[in-house]
């Protein structure tokens, strides 16, 4: 049941996104689409539940002022190894989500869940956090990519909603679109959390 | 097994052997994809070829040739040469350098235009992947002006991303330059 909450911690009560406002970097960057946000949280699910898994296993080894140092060569490790990994067995998904691999390792999500959480727990929770937070983070920024597109392209995953030549509110794929999408998506975040 | 203290010792060690297995793991990872990598992109060059040549028998990856900077591949069919491919870049891109592949006619109009690799903003600039670039095809740079509307050309550019629209025009201009410079000796000859 511990477990469990482990897990549904990422999803909703401390979502990454619109709660913990970790990684906005990557947020407001990449959520011009809706499958960008897909291919960006898949990415960082996989980099955050191996890091999550190894900083847990490593904690007693690592002395506590070096640990930050020790965390980012880790990270970079598995950033790098996904890089290569996808480049010669999926090049087509490659080429879709090649330009958001390197983003991943600025992405503070993975260090803050490593320092906050993955440190200080067992193996098994820290695995069920980072593919919570995973998780959650993903659909934040895929719903923050549907918003988007649907506002400045009228489309969602590329199906066009509306017709070709029909004029979109271009400023939402611009970045002050990103801005106040975020914006209006936290405060409604707060106000569904606060009722619940 | 409690904590290690932050011993100085302990420190340097941890960091040490840390370094040692990821950069190890790093070097398997390398040397078992390389192999994979090399191959996929070899399959995409062709890939890319396919896409903006007319239909050809021979390998063109056999006798590219490298000037200026830029690639140039033969394409031929049953001999005779049927098109030309040339991979081209430019480095004025919203976020910097990115690459083409522009098929030539040996007459020196474009046949089509396929984008190698880019990272221009999702949604905007890379929208030059999409069916936008059909524009260029079957026009002859001769009298079809690479030039984006703005600066008095022939060519729609994608909607708030001038600035990647310029640098598609100006990679395919400098594959049409070096093309009709090294390759198009003489009006409509084949080299």
């Amino acid at each position: 049941m511990n477990n469990l909450k482990h897990f549904t911690n990422g999803i909703f009560r401390e979502n990454p996104t619109f709660v913990l406002v970790l990684g906005t970097c990557p947020t407001l960057a990449v959520t011009t689409a809706a499958f960008n946000g897909i291919g960006m949280g898949a990415a960082t699910t996989f980099v955050l539940v191996f890091s999550n898994l190894f900083i847990a296993l490593l904690k007693n080894f690592i002395p506590d002022k070096v640990r930050i140092a020790a965390f980012i060569v880790i990270i970079a490790t598995f950033v790098t190894i996904v890089d290569l990994v996808m480049k010669a067995y999926t090049p087509d998904l490659y080429k879709t989500l090649g330009i958001f691999i390197p983003l991943i390792v600025v992405n503070c999500i993975i260090l803050g869940r490593a320092e906050a959480f993955a440190q200080k727990s067992k193996v098994l929770p820290a695995i069920l956090d980072g593919l919570g937070m995973g998780i959650g983070f993903t659909l934040a920024i895929t719903i923050m990519g549907s918003i988007r597109e649907l506002l400045g392209n009228g489309s969602i995953f590329d199906i066009k909603l509306v017709s070709e030549n029909a004029k979109t509110i271009l400023l939402f794929i611009l970045p002050p679109g990103a801005f106040l999408t975020y914006g209006y998506l936290i405060a409604a975040f707060n106000k569904i959390k606060a009722k619940s | 097994m409690a904590k290690l203290q932050s011993s100085l010792k302990n420190m340097i060690l941890c960091l040490f052997l840390i370094s040692l297995v990821m950069s190890a793991a790093l070097g398997v990872v390398y040397n078992v994809t390389k192999g994979p990598i090399e191959i996929s992109s070899k399959k995409a060059e062709i890939d890319a070829l396919k896409a903006v040549l007319p239909a050809f028998d021979n390998d063109p990856t056999a006798d590219a040739k490298d000037i200026e900077g830029l690639t140039y591949y033969i394409g031929k069919k049953s001999e005779t040469v049927v098109g030309y491919a040339v991979k081209t870049f430019t480095d004025k891109g919203f976020s910097g350098h990115f690459e083409l592949m522009v098929g030539l006619m040996p007459d020196g109009s474009i046949n089509k235009i396929a984008v190698l690799s880019q990272k221009e903003t999702p949604g905007l600039g890379d929208k030059m992947k999409t069916n936008w670039k059909d524009q260029f095809n079957g026009k002859n740079p001769k009298d079809y002006k690479l030039l984006v509307k703005k600066d008095g050309g022939d060519v729609d550019a994608i909607t708030a991303s001038t600035i990647s629209s310029r640098a598609f025009c100006d990679a395919t201009q400098k594959a049409y330059d070096g093309y009709m410079k090294n390759f198009n000796k003489s009006e409509g000859g084949n080299q």
